[in-house]
C-alpha cells in the first residue's frame, strides 16, 4: 500500500530522529524533546494508517483451463475432505485398532470409484489432494487424475508440488496431438524423460507402428538406462508391430537391455525369437525325456540366455530352464502327441533324472509371461490339493502370478476352494490378486475361515493382515450378514486371555467399514 | 426452533473439535458401525450410544441450539470424539424422524431447557457500589502509576535513539511489561511486549517500532486525560489499557452469519484465544466475539462457519463497537444460503480507516472483499479487484500466524478468477480468513 503522498519525507525524518536519539540531534529538527517526537509520529501513523489506498496490482495469473467433469455430488465432496484430514494415519500405529474404520484405507477405494464417475475434485480440496499425493506415491495417479487441470494450474505456482508436473500420467492436456508431427518430435527430442515415456505411450495408442519409428529416431545416442525404461514402457500394449524394433535391441552393447528385448519377444509367441527358442526348447524335451543343453552357444547368448548361473545352480539346468521359459507354450501340445497342458504337466517327464521340477518351474514362468489361461490352470492343479502337492509350483507368490491370469471369476472361485481347503493363513497373497469387491463365494469363504478361527480359539492378531483385506475388499452388501459376528463371545478357557472381545472389536470394525465403504460408494452416484 | 432437517456441513461440525486427533477420532466414528439408538428431537437436539470396547456404550447427547454436549465417555475434550461422530453421522444422513429422547438424554435436555429458561443476570447480591467505587479508584491509581513509568520509558527510549534496540535484546521489554501487570493494566503490557519483538522482526524495523512507540504514547497520554475524553472513546481507552468493560452495552437482535472461527495461543502457550467474527444480516453490524481457552484446553464456544444465528448480540461500549458478548438465541443455528456482497479493496481501506476513528489503536477491520481474484507470488501475496488496477498485499503472518495452506486452498478456489473473500483489513493488509467459490454459498474457511 502506498504511504500517505503528503508528509512523507517528514516521517522519513522523524524515523532518522528516533533512530538517532533527541540527545545526539542537534539544532532540534523536526521535534525537539522525546515527547515531541512520540506525539508527531502518533499523528502520523494514525493519519497514515487512516489514509492507506490499495496498491498495484501484480501480473494476474492466467486463468486455470477449465475442467468440463462435473464435482462429485455434496456428501461425497465432504467424505473425501474427511478422508483426507484423516490421511496421516492411524491414532496409534501398530497398536489395537479399536472398532472404527481406518479411513486412510479407504482414500484409494474413494479416489478410484470417482474416477469412474469422472468427477473432478471440489477446488477447495485441490491443495489437500496435491499434498496426498505428494506424500504417498501410490495415491499419486489418481490423486493428480481427480485434480486434474485446476491441480496441475496449482503445481505450476509451488514448488512443493513440482512433481505434478513431471508424473507421466498427471500430464493430461500436457502432450501435444499425436497427430501433430512437428510438436511430436519436437518433445521427443526436447522433452523431459517422464514426458518422453508419456509421449510414446500416447502415440502407441494412437498408432502402434509410430513408436518404434520414434525411438529409432535418437536410440543410438539414448543412455542404457533410458533404452531399458523406454524398451520396459512397451511391455503395456505390446504387440507384433515392435517386433523389429526388438529384435535389432537383442543386438544392443547394454546386456541390461538385451534381456529385457528377449524377454518381450518371448512374450509374442509368433516371434522369430520364440520360434528360435521352441526349436531349442523341443530339442531338450519330448516324450522320451529331458536332455538339458551342453552349452550355451552365441545364438543363444544373442537370444538373451544368460550364461552364467545363480550360486547353487547347475549351468545345463539354467539354461534348460531359460530355453524353456522363452518358448511358446503352444509348441508343446505336438511334441506331446496332442495332449493338452493338464495332461503334460501329469506325465512323469524325466522324473528319475529329477528334471520334473526345473520343468515345471520354467513352464510358470512361460504361462505368466504369456498370460496363458489354460496352461495356467493345469499348473495350479485343483485348490484343494495340498500346495506341497501341486503340479507347478509350491510358492504362493508364483500361485498369485499363476492366478492373475486367469479370468476373475474363476481367479476367485479358485482362491475360494482354497481357503476352505487350508484356511486363511496362507491366503494372504493370493488375495491379493482377486479383484474387488470380492464375489460372493470368496467373502463367505473368508468370513467363514475368519469365523471358524475365532471359534477354535485362535490368536486374533494373527489375522489382522486377513481382516485390514477385508475391510477395503469384501463386498460392502455382506454387511447385514456380518452383523451377527460383533457380538462378543465369553473366552474360550483354552483361548488367548482377551481374544473374544479383540474378535468382536475386529468384526465391528469390519462391518462399521463396510457400511462406510457402502455409504461412500452411495455419495458418490449422481444424484 | 428449527427441525434438525437443517443439518451442517461435515466441516462445521469438524470446526468444532477441539484438536486435530478428535478430529480425526470423530471422523472415524461419522458412520452408522458403531452407533445404535440414534435419534433426534424437533427442538434441535441428537443422541445416540456409541459402541466403544467396553461392554457398556457410551450416551451421547448434543443440543444443537449450543452447541452443547453431554457423553457418558471419561474424555475430558470438548466436544469428544463420540459428540463429534454423532454430529458427522448426523450431517451426513440425519437420524431420521424427530423423535422422545430418551430417559438418559431426556433429563440432561431438561436441565438445559430449565436454565435456558431461568432469567440471566439476576444476582441476587446486594451491590456494594461504594466498594465498588473506591476498588476502580484504586485500580485507576496504579494504572496511572504504570502509564507514567511507562512513559519515561519511552522517553529514554527516543533520547537514547532505536539504534541501539537491535543489540538491547527482548528482556528490558520483558520486565516493562511485568511492570505493566502489577500496575493490573494487561492491555499495556500487551503492547509493550510486542514493542520488544519489533527489533528482530528484519528489514524496516525501525519504522515500525517508532509507529507502535509513539502509538503506545498516544494511548498513555489518551489514560492520562481519560476524563476530558467523550465517552466512547474513553470506554476506548480504557479496554485498550485492559480495564473491564463497565456497564453493559448495547443489545442488537439479528440473524448473526458466522463469517470466522480461529484460534491463536499465546506465545507462552498458556492460553489460546478464539476470535469468532459474526454479521448482522439485517443490520450488517459485524461483532467478535472472544472465547478464552485455559492451558490445554480449547475455548467453549464454538460457533461453524457458515451457520447464522438468530441471537441477541450486547456490543461492549468502545473498541469501535466491534467486541460483543452472544447473548440469548431463539433457534437452532441454521446454514445460511446466500453469499455476503463484497466491496472493492478501496472501500476495505476507507472502511478500516474510518473505523480508526473510533479506535485509533485498532489493527484491523472485518471486511468482505469482492469480486478480488488472488495473485500468488514468491515475494508475497495480493489480492487485486477483478476490474481495476488496484490491490491489497496479504501479510506473510497475519491473525495469529496463520499458515500459508489457506492460501493455496483460497488460488485452488479462485482458480486464476474472481471470488469473494472475507477476512481482517487492517494497515499491514488484507488476511483472508473465509472465502465463498463462484458457484457456491457454501463458505470455505482457510485452514
Amino acid at each position: 500500500m502506498d504511504k500517505g503522498d503528503e508528509g512523507y519525507g517528514e516521517w522519513e525524518e522523524l524515523v532518522a530522529a528516533a533512530l538517532l536519539g533527541t540527545e545526539r540531534r542537534r539544532g532540534g529538527g523536526p521535534a525537539g524533546s522525546p515527547e515531541a517526537l512520540l506525539d508527531a509520529a502518533a499523528v502520523h501513523a494514525v493519519r497514515r494508517r487512516a489514509g492507506l489506498r490499495p496498491a498495484e496490482a501484480g501480473p494476474r495469473p492466467e486463468p486455470a483451463p477449465r475442467d468440463p467433469r462435473p464435482a462429485p455430488p455434496e456428501a461425497a465432496g465432504r467424505r473425501l475432505a474427511q478422508l483426507l484430514a484423516g490421511r496421516s494415519g492411524p491414532v496409534n500405529g501398530g497398536g489395537r485398532r479399536g472398532t472404527a474404520p481406518d479411513l486412510t484405507e479407504l482414500l484409494p477405494q474413494w479416489l478410484a470409484a470417482a474416477a469412474r464417475h469422472g468427477y473432478r475434485s471440489p477446488a477447495a480440496l485441490v491443495p489437500a489432494l496435491l499434498d496426498a499425493a505428494r506424500a504417498r506415491t501410490d495415491l499419486r495417479p489418481q490423486a493428480l487424475a481427480l485434480a486434474g487441470t485446476r491441480g496441475l494450474w496449482l503445481a505450476r505456482m509451488n514448488p512443493d508440488w513440482r512433481f505434478a508436473l513431471r508424473g507421466g500420467s498427471g500430464g493430461a492436456g500436457e502432450l501435444p496431438e499425436v497427430t501433430d508431427r512437428v510438436a511430436v518430435e519436437r518433445l521427443w527430442q526436447e522433452g523431459l524423460f517422464a514426458e518422453r515415456v508419456a509421449l510414446l505411450g500416447a502415440v502407441r495408442a494412437h498408432d502402434a507402428t509410430a513408436a518404434p519409428r520414434l525411438l529409432t529416431t535418437t536410440w543410438a545416442t539414448e543412455r542404457a538406462e533410458d533404452r531399458l525404461m523406454f524398451l520396459d514402457s512397451l511391455r503395456v500394449g505390446l504387440s507384433e508391430g515392435d517386433e523389429p524394433f526388438l529384435e535389432a535391441a537383442l543386438g544392443d552393447r547394454s546386456r541390461n537391455v538385451r534381456a529385457t528385448a528377449a524377454e518381450l519377444l518371448s512374450a509374442l509367441p509368433a516371434s522369430a525369437l520364440a520360434g528360435r527358442m521352441a526349436e531349442r526348447a523341443l530339442a531338450c524335451v519330448g516324450p522320451e525325456g529331458v536332455t538339458p543343453p551342453a552349452e550355451c552357444d552365441a545364438g543363444m547368448l544373442r537370444d538373451g540366455v544368460v550364461k552364467r548361473p545363480p550360486a547353487g545352480r547347475g549351468e545345463r539346468a539354467w539354461w534348460l530352464g531359460q530355453l524353456v521359459e522363452a518358448a511358446p507354450l503352444s509348441c508343446w501340445r505336438e511334441r506331446f502327441g496332442g495332449l493338452g497342458p493338464a495332461e503334460i504337466v501329469a506325465l512323469p517327464v524325466a522324473a528319475g533324472d529329477g528334471w520334473t521340477e526345473e520343468l515345471h518351474a520354467a513352464w510358470c514362468r512361460a504361462a505368466v509371461r504369456q498370460r496363458d489361461a489354460p496352461w495356467s490352470r493345469a499348473l495350479l492343479g485343483p485348490a484343494s490339493a495340498p500346495p506341497a502337492a501341486g503340479p507347478g509350483t509350491a510358492s504362493l507368490a508364483e500361485r498369485a502370478k499363476l492366478l492373475e491370469t486367469l479370468p476373475h471369476a474363476e481367479r476367485a472361485e479358485w482362491v475360494a476352494e482354497f481357503i476352505r481347503a487350508h484356511g486363511l493363513s496362507e491366503a494372504f497373497q493370493l488375495l491379493g490378486v482377486c479383484v474387488v469387491p470380492w464375489a460372493g463365494a470368496l467373502g463367505r469363504a473368508v468370513v467363514d475361515a475368519l469365523d471358524t478361527a475365532r471359534d477354535v480359539g485362535s490368536y486374533p492378531w494373527s489375522f489382522s493382515g486377513v481382516m485390514g483385506l477385508a475391510e477395503r475388499c469384501l463386498d460392502p452388501a455382506e454387511a447385514d450378514r456380518l452383523e451377527a459376528l460383533t457380538t462378543a463371545a465369553e473366552d474360550l478357557p483354552d483361548a488367548a486371555p482377551g481374544a473374544a472381545a479383540y474378535w468382536a472389536e475386529a468384526f465391528q470394525r469390519l462391518v462399521s467399514t463396510l457400511r462406510l465403504r457402502a455409504t461412500m460408494l452411495a455419495e458418490l452416484t449422481p444424484a | 426452533m428449527t427441525d434438525q432437517g437443517d443439518r451442517w456441513t461435515a466441516e462445521q461440525v469438524l470446526d468444532l473439535a477441539p484438536d486435530d486427533a478428535s478430529r480425526k477420532a470423530g471422523g472415524r466414528l461419522g458412520g452408522a458401525g458403531p452407533w445404535l439408538q440414534i435419534g433426534g428431537s424437533a427442538s434441535g437436539s441428537v443422541w445416540g450410544l456409541c459402541k466403544g470396547s467396553g461392554s457398556k456404550p457410551y450416551r451421547t447427547v448434543v443440543d444443537l441450539t449450543g452447541p452443547a454436549y453431554k457423553c457418558s465417555c471419561p474424555s475430558r475434550k470438548f466436544p469428544c470424539k463420540h459428540a463429534l461422530g454423532l454430529l458427522l453421522l448426523w450431517s451426513a444422513e440425519g437420524v431420521g424422524e424427530p423423535g422422545e429422547a430418551p430417559e438418559w438424554a431426556a433429563q440432561w435436555l431438561a436441565d438445559r431447557a430449565a436454565k435456558a429458561a431461568r432469567p440471566q443476570g439476576g444476582r441476587a447480591a446486594p451491590v456494594d457500589e461504594e466498594g465498588a467505587r473506591k476498588r476502580a479508584e484504586r485500580r485507576a491509581a496504579r494504572v496511572g502509576a504504570g502509564v507514567t513509568e511507562l512513559e519515561q520509558r519511552l522517553a529514554d527510549l527516543l533520547r537514547g535513539g532505536l539504534a541501539g534496540q537491535e543489540q538491547a535484546g527482548y528482556a528490558g521489554w520483558e520486565e516493562t511489561a511485568a511492570r505493566m501487570v502489577d500496575a493490573q493494566a494487561p492491555g499495556l503490557a500487551g503492547r509493550v511486549r510486542e514493542l520488544g519483538t519489533i527489533p528482530s522482526c528484519g528489514p524496516g524495523w525501525p519504522a515500525r517500532m517508532l509507529e507502535e512507540a509513539a502509538l503506545l504514547h498516544l494511548l498513555d497520554r489518551a489514560w492520562l486525560g481519560v476524563a476530558g475524553l467523550p465517552e466512547e472513546l474513553a470506554a476506548t481507552v480504557r479496554s485498550r489499557v485492559g480495564l473491564p468493560a463497565s456497564g453493559e452495552g448495547e443489545a442488537l437482535r439479528d440473524r448473526w452469519l458466522v463469517l470466522a472461527q480461529y484460534d491463536a495461543v499465546s506465545p507462552d502457550g498458556r492460553l489460546t484465544t478464539r476470535r469468532i467474527w459474526l454479521r448482522g444480516l439485517a443490520g450488517g453490524r459485524p461483532a467478535l466475539v472472544l472465547d478464552f481457552g485455559p492451558p490445554g484446553r480449547p475455548p467453549g464456544l464454538a460457533l461453524p462457519v457458515g451457520l447464522v444465528l438468530e441471537a441477541e448480540m450486547r456490543f461492549r461500549p468502545g473498541s469501535a463497537g466491534l467486541r460483543a458478548d452472544l447473548g440469548e438465541r431463539f433457534a437452532a443455528a441454521a446454514p445460511c444460503a446466500e453469499v455476503p456482497a463484497g466491496v472493492s479493496t478501496g472501500a476495505a481501506l476507507e472502511a478500516y480507516g474510518a473505523a480508526l476513528r473510533q479506535d485509533p489503536w485498532l489493527e484491523s477491520w472485518p471486511v468482505v472483499l469482492g469480486p478480488v481474484v488472488p495473485i500468488p507470488g514468491e515475494l508475497g501475496w495480493q489480492l487485486a479487484d477483478a476490474e481495476g488496477t488496484c490491490a491489497l498485499p496479504v501479510p506473510l503472518t497475519g491473525g495469529g500466524g496463520r499458515s500459508r495452506g489457506g492460501l493455496w486452498q483460497l488460488a485452488a478456489l479462485s482458480g486464476g478468477g474472481p471470488v469473494t473473500v472475507f477476512g481482517e483489513c487492517g494497515h499491514r493488509g488484507f488476511t483472508p480468513l473465509t472465502a465463498w467459490q463462484p458457484d457456491s454459498t457454501e463458505p470455505v474457511a482457510l485452514s
